[in-house]
């Protein structure tokens, strides 16, 4: 079941369309990714789930029924720009923060303790903002945005601001709240994290949506039957033993050893690629050539772009 | 609902607890207080008492110098050149030498340091008034009593009555009311400015901190930006009420730990800061204290203070107070949305201003011609109407035009509310560069 669906969202700026008819599905506890160059239109897409703006077409539902604000207090939302006020303290604006999401104060003392325990940023609590690196602002920001435990989450650009350790601390959390049964809407540019957390995908450019579906059926779809090969010990000259049918391409040959590249027609297999390749030579390693989301991002934007120009 | 009073709540907090409020909170009634009482103050401490020796060649004056806190005198009839080598071993700050003469009206003083401008005006108003009565006395034979009750049954009085509704007379005086009216007009005009550039600041202080976004995915930006209004307007209020307590209490105390201090008030104040009325007060102590019950001049002013109705006065003004910063507030959260920083809402500033300041350049004219045409329209304009309405009121304004001018900045407000909100809701989340007014102007059309 969709957790939420936007359909044919339009909406209109004075000097250019931010979205054309974009429609999305996010199927409830998964990790969504939403992807797209700058000014693609993804924030604004975000925003107008979050109710913060409202769309000129097109409608949304969630959890089925037609979207209004009752239900952002459902929502955990972790904007690319963010901030906190800088004068005050952190453990004040904390409790504040959850407050305006419907958290009585009581019980966000209590959630905070935990989450303030779990980030190790204790001792900052009587602290104000502006004294903290930018870092901690951001551990305090995540924790502010999942402290209402939303069952749906919106994070646009989680990781920007953190150093490696404390992305992966951020990472553990999300995937710890898929656990726990949250769907998360993850905007990003970093297609490595993309390909590591989401389970589905939808790629905007230029105010539309140019594709949408699960991360790896994707990744099938845009396999193109390439493998690399790595060959030692050959029994006579590479180029003999490679046939011209399996369409080879030596990458690096040094001494005995080769790195070989095989765009394989649409008809031969792998198993016909090794069956040919056994004989002539020991094989050190066999990889399949799986397209990464980057390069399906890339050659997804540009052909857009080619299209447009013709 | 409750979002909104959480807002209002750390608005308000947040400001009241700041060092700065605290600061202008004590310092503003010590300061309102001191005008009040340094130049009592100084007059008192300034200079010991001076002791002058007189030396009167005439005989005219002897023994009849009054001496005051300021001065002392004593008498003598050494010879001048004596007395210069031998004063200052007696114990004297100066010689006042008076030289024969026909009409003895002209006087030297001999100190080693200069006589304070007190002394000086004490010393001439007092010889002034001895040779007076010598004069009226010995050249006219006249009695100062007869001049002084002269005086008294020739002074003219002007008073001036309002006819009520009713028919019912009552005292009203046009200095007093304009005294109160721009009184009024002037706190309003500095609430309006001082506050409603505190919810601008507020508004860009969330925008350039980022925290917007964090915000209104929580609440309507229409909550944010009432709640920041609303919250400012009670540290206003706050403020205020602290100022007003805080500066009679610092009257009340200082005037009941020392109550000799304000007996002499009045007059010693007037002599100190202008030595000009010195002359005068002489004849001005007497009245005061033969008559200060009967002082028509007193009675007339506490009649026309209790011609004023107090309890309307005191409701127009927090009406207009707070009906008047809301209006511009408005105007000042719709700036401070659309910029990124504060040195970009000088342009934006300028339109609201202008009418603020009209106003204030206005009041005195309307004080004048209280019910002209030009002071009506003035009172009715919502832009203008909190400062102008509150400087006509305790002139009588007729309730119709009251009511009118109240619906009509209520209804200003509500449609300044949903102006403002509009730029508001679509600004705050805009960076990068300063807006056009063209742009604003698209900001109002956008669904969202």
């Amino acid at each position: 079941m969709n957790i939420l669906e936007t359909h044919d969202i339009v909406k209109q700026y004075a000097d250019h369309v931010a979205l054309k008819k974009v429609s999305i599905s996010v199927p409830e506890n998964s990790i969504y990714g939403l992807l797209g160059p700058n000014g693609a239109g993804k924030t604004t897409l975000i925003r107008i789930i979050n109710q913060i703006i409202a769309p000129d077409e097109g409608y949304i539902l969630f959890n089925g029924e037609p979207m209004t604000r009752k239900h952002i207090d459902f929502i955990g939302y972790l904007p690319e720009e963010r901030g906190l006020y800088k004068k005050m303290k952190v453990g004040e604006q904390s409790i504040y923060l959850s407050q305006l999401k419907g958290v009585p104060k009581q019980e966000a003392l209590k959630r905070l303790k935990y989450w303030f325990q779990k980030f190790e940023i204790e001792s900052w609590w009587d602290r104000k903002v502006e004294e903290l690196s930018k870092g901690m602002q951001q551990k305090i920001q995540f924790i502010v945005t999942i402290i209402h435990e939303p069952k749906f989450l919106i994070f646009d650009e989680p990781f920007s601001g953190f150093d490696p350790i404390n992305t992966d601390l951020i990472r553990k959390e999300i995937l710890f709240l898929k656990e726990k049964g949250a769907t998360i809407i993850f905007s990003t540019h970093n297609m490595a994290s993309v390909e590591e957390l989401c389970d589905n995908i939808a790629l905007i450019n230029k105010s539309k949506k140019i594709l949408e579906g699960n991360v790896s059926e994707i990744i099938k779809t845009y396999t193109k039957n390439e493998f690399l090969v790595g060959l030692s010990d050959f029994k006579s000259s590479l180029n003999d033993i490679l046939p011209s049918s399996l369409n080879p391409t030596i990458l690096k040959q040094e001494n005995n050893k080769a790195d070989i590249l095989f765009k394989l027609p649409k008809d031969l297999s792998s198993n016909e690629l090794l069956a040919a390749l056994i004989p002539h030579a020991h094989i050190c390693y066999f990889n399949e050539q799986l397209p990464t989301m980057n390069d399906i991002f890339i050659s997804n934007v540009k052909s857009q772009i080619d299209f447009s120009h013709e | 609902m409750n979002k909104i009073l959480l807002i209002i709540r750390r608005e308000y907090l947040t400001r009241v607890k700041k060092k700065s409020f605290i600061i202008m909170t004590i310092l503003g009634p010590i300061l309102m207080a001191a005008i009040m009482i340094v130049p009592v103050f100084i007059a008192k401490m300034s200079d010991e008492r001076s002791k002058i020796v007189v030396l009167d060649e005439n005989g005219l004056f002897y023994g009849k110098l009054e001496s005051n806190p300021d001065i002392s005198f004593a008498y003598t009839d050494a010879y001048i050149e004596d007395l210069k080598g031998t004063y200052e071993k007696d114990g004297y700050d100066g010689i006042l030498y008076i030289p024969k003469n026909s009409v003895p009206n002209r006087a030297y003083i001999f100190s080693q340091k200069q006589m304070g401008m007190g002394v000086k005006s004490h010393i001439q108003s007092t010889m002034k008034y001895t040779l007076d009565n010598y004069i009226m006395q010995e050249m006219y034979n006249i009695n100062r009593d007869s001049i002084r009750a002269i005086e008294q049954t020739t002074r003219v009085m002007l008073e001036q009555r309002k006819i009520g509704k009713n028919g019912a007379e009552e005292q009203s005086s046009t200095e007093i009311n304009t005294i109160l009216g721009i009184l009024a007009g002037i706190i309003i005009y500095f609430f309006i400015f001082m506050f409603g550039s505190q919810v601008m600041r507020g508004v860009i202080e969330e925008k350039t901190s980022r925290i917007i976004e964090v915000i209104v995915s929580s609440v309507k930006p229409f909550q944010l930006m009432m709640g920041k209004i609303v919250g400012i307007a009670m540290v206003g209020l706050t403020q205020f009420l602290l100022w007003i307590i805080l500066t009679f209490s610092i009257i009340t105390v200082f005037k009941a730990s020392m109550p000799e201090f304000f007996e002499m008030t009045s007059d010693q104040t007037a002599i100190q800061q202008n030595p000009s009325l010195a002359n005068m007060t002489e004849m001005a102590n007497m009245d005061m204290e033969e008559s200060l019950d009967k002082n028509p001049e007193v009675t007339r002013v506490i009649d026309s203070l209790k011609s004023i109705d107090f309890t309307t006065m005191i409701f127009m003004f927090l009406f207009y107070f707070m009906a008047g910063y809301l209006f511009y507030a408005t105007f000042f959260a719709a700036i401070g949305s659309a910029v990124d920083n504060e040195a970009d809402t000088q342009q934006f500033i300028l339109p609201i201003t202008v009418p603020l300041i009209l106003a204030i350049i206005m009041a005195q004219f309307v004080t004048n011609n209280p019910n002209g045409p030009i002071s009506f329209w003035l009172s009715i304009i919502p832009f203008t109407s909190p400062i102008i309405m509150m400087v006509r009121i305790p002139f009588g304004v007729p309730i119709s035009e009251i009511i009118l001018s109240m619906t009509l900045l209520v209804a200003a407000f509500i449609f300044s509310t949903w102006f403002a909100a509009k730029i508001y809701r679509t600004g705050i989340l805009m960076y990068g560069k300063k807006p056009s007014y063209k742009e604003l102007w698209k900001w109002l059309k956008y669904k969202n």
